[in-house]
């Protein structure tokens, strides 16, 4: 599903944000990215969904070599994703339902399949009832809830999530990271970046560590080189 | 469309002010160019009555005799431009000048030898009125030997073609540079919108709406803002046009207003005006969001 060959990521002031960057990720996979503030997680992230393209190597992301991406390309590759962000990026003007309404309405979804399926992911998420409410009037952790069921409200193929707890208390985080787990059971990739090491620590999964922008540790690297890529 | 319709209207709740600016603006724009437009097609109407009465008028010296003149007035009258040819005896343009030239009569009646001239009147066709040709069909009847001068209004005429084109020109540019200002202000205040939903684009980005679709609603509302401008401009056109026709009156009171095309003509330019400005700004900053 997300090929990184040989990927390296400098910004105009010469700053080196990544460095030989190489994985695999292959379906099914939940993927921590982790490492501390400036350690190339973000930039990993925008790689994914073509916000930056890599200063060299191949990035591919569901089919897509990023690299090669047309303007008319990224859409169709975000299509693909869906994205959780620490800060939500909820519209305040819109309710909970709108929001996730919002994601379907601007890529063209037809207009009598959209209430359905609003309701069905924001059961899929647990506030089937805050529909009507504003973003003001949730949680943290019921507003991030809500802008995963944005992401999630078109199937993504991969879910990218950066700091999606970084905001939230201990609870919310539970609840949060427990709704990514489930995403991820039945089939969906779910690419979450963090420093939080306790939700590292909790759950059995594959752990790409960076530092200074190279990968210091991933917990599969032996497995990912047989893993079939898509 | 609806979603893209809904967005360009909400642009207006939200920024009213900045919207009746960019209204207003393309309104004036256009206005100046239409109200030199108006003079232009006036000056052309008038023109056309003028050339309609183009003469060529060839002077016959004293003395010659009736049957040149007659033949003369055949060959001339064969001639692929002409209309019709007349002439015109020394008693009739006395009788002429008496009647028409009223201020005169008294003069003309105490004369006692008449010091008009015989002549050839000659009317050309519809398309032989530009002055290259009238002054070529005038040089071939000044070479018939009896023709002491010929005369033609050619320089009235292309003073009058100067004044036309002169007007459309200096309309033109005043109308480009209110233009100008038209696309800059629009661009402004699209570009207010665009900083206003920064977040809701980066949104639909990241959901994966195409640039087009990002794009629309801004350009909906640029097009919108031009059509309304166009609008007002005709209005505006309109209400100088009666109000200068209704006070002077006079030779003025035929003036005419622009035909159902033009009008079209202004308010498409000034959709256009609004689409260019709205380009601009999205191309410039919707990169950035």
């Amino acid at each position: 599903m997300i090929r990184f060959s040989h990927v390296y990521k400098s910004y105009p002031n010469g700053a080196l944000a990544l460095k030989d960057i190489s994985f695999k990720v292959g379906k099914g996979e939940f993927v921590f990215l982790t490492g501390h503030s400036g350690a190339g997680k973000s930039t990993i992230m925008k790689l994914l969904f073509a916000e930056q393209q890599p200063t060299s190597g191949e990035v591919r992301v569901s089919g897509h070599n990023v690299s090669e991406l047309g303007k008319d390309d990224v859409p169709k590759l975000r299509r693909r994703l869906g994205i959780v962000f620490q800060d939500f990026r909820l519209l305040e003007d819109r309710t909970a339902a709108e929001n996730v309404a919002f994601a379907l309405e601007v890529i063209g979804a037809r207009r009598d399949t959209i209430a359905a399926r609003v309701t069905r992911v924001l059961t899929q998420v647990g506030l089937p009832a805050k529909a009507r409410a504003y973003p003001r009037e949730l949680s943290g952790g019921e507003q991030q809830r809500i802008a995963i069921a944005r992401a999630l409200v078109n199937d993504p193929a991969i879910i990218i999530a950066d700091e999606p707890t970084g905001n939230l208390d201990e609870r919310a985080t539970r609840g949060v990271f427990q709704l990514l787990r489930d995403i991820n059971a039945m089939g969906t990739v779910v690419v979450m970046a963090t420093h939080d090491l306790d939700i590292v620590r909790q759950a059995p999964y594959r752990t790409i560590e960076l530092r200074d922008g190279s990968v210091v540790y991933d917990t599969a690297v032996d497995e990912t080189e047989e893993t079939e890529v898509s | 469309m609806r979603l893209l319709t809904r967005e360009a209207l909400l642009s207006f709740r939200r920024a009213p002010l900045l919207s009746a600016l960019s209204i207003t603006t393309i309104a004036f724009s256009l206005f100046t160019v239409g109200l030199f437009g108006l003079v232009a097609i006036n000056l052309r109407e008038a023109l056309r009555g003028i050339e309609e009465r183009v003469e060529i008028v060839a002077f016959v010296l004293r003395g010659t005799p009736a049957e040149s003149i007659t033949l003369a007035t055949q060959d001339i009258a064969a001639f692929p431009e002409v209309q019709d040819v007349s002439f015109i005896t020394e008693e009739q343009a006395l009788a002429r000048a008496r009647t028409e030239l009223v201020e005169f009569r008294d003069a003309y009646r105490d004369i006692k030898a008449n010091p008009l001239p015989a002549s050839i009147e000659v009317r050309l066709k519809e398309g032989f009125r530009e002055s290259a040709t009238v002054e070529l069909v005038a040089e071939r009847i000044r070479s018939f030997g009896f023709v002491d001068d010929v005369r033609y209004g050619r320089d009235w005429i292309q003073r009058l073609d100067q004044l036309r084109n002169v007007t459309g020109l200096v309309g033109l540019v005043i109308g480009l540079a209110f233009a100008c200002v038209a696309i800059v202000i629009i661009g402004v205040t699209i570009r207010l919108t665009i900083l206003q939903r920064a977040r809701e684009i980066s949104i639909m980005r990241l959901v994966g709406a195409t640039n087009w679709f990002i794009r629309g609603p801004f350009l909906l509302e640029g097009a919108l803002k031009g059509l309304l401008g166009g609008f007002l401009s005709l209005v505006l056109c309109y209400a100088g046009y009666r109000l200068f026709r209704d006070t002077t009156g006079g030779p003025f009171a035929g003036l005419i207003f622009f035909r159902p095309e033009h009008m079209v003509l202004i308010i498409v330019f000034g959709v256009l005006l609004g689409l260019a400005g709205s380009l601009v700004s999205v191309g410039r900053h919707l990169r950035n969001v």
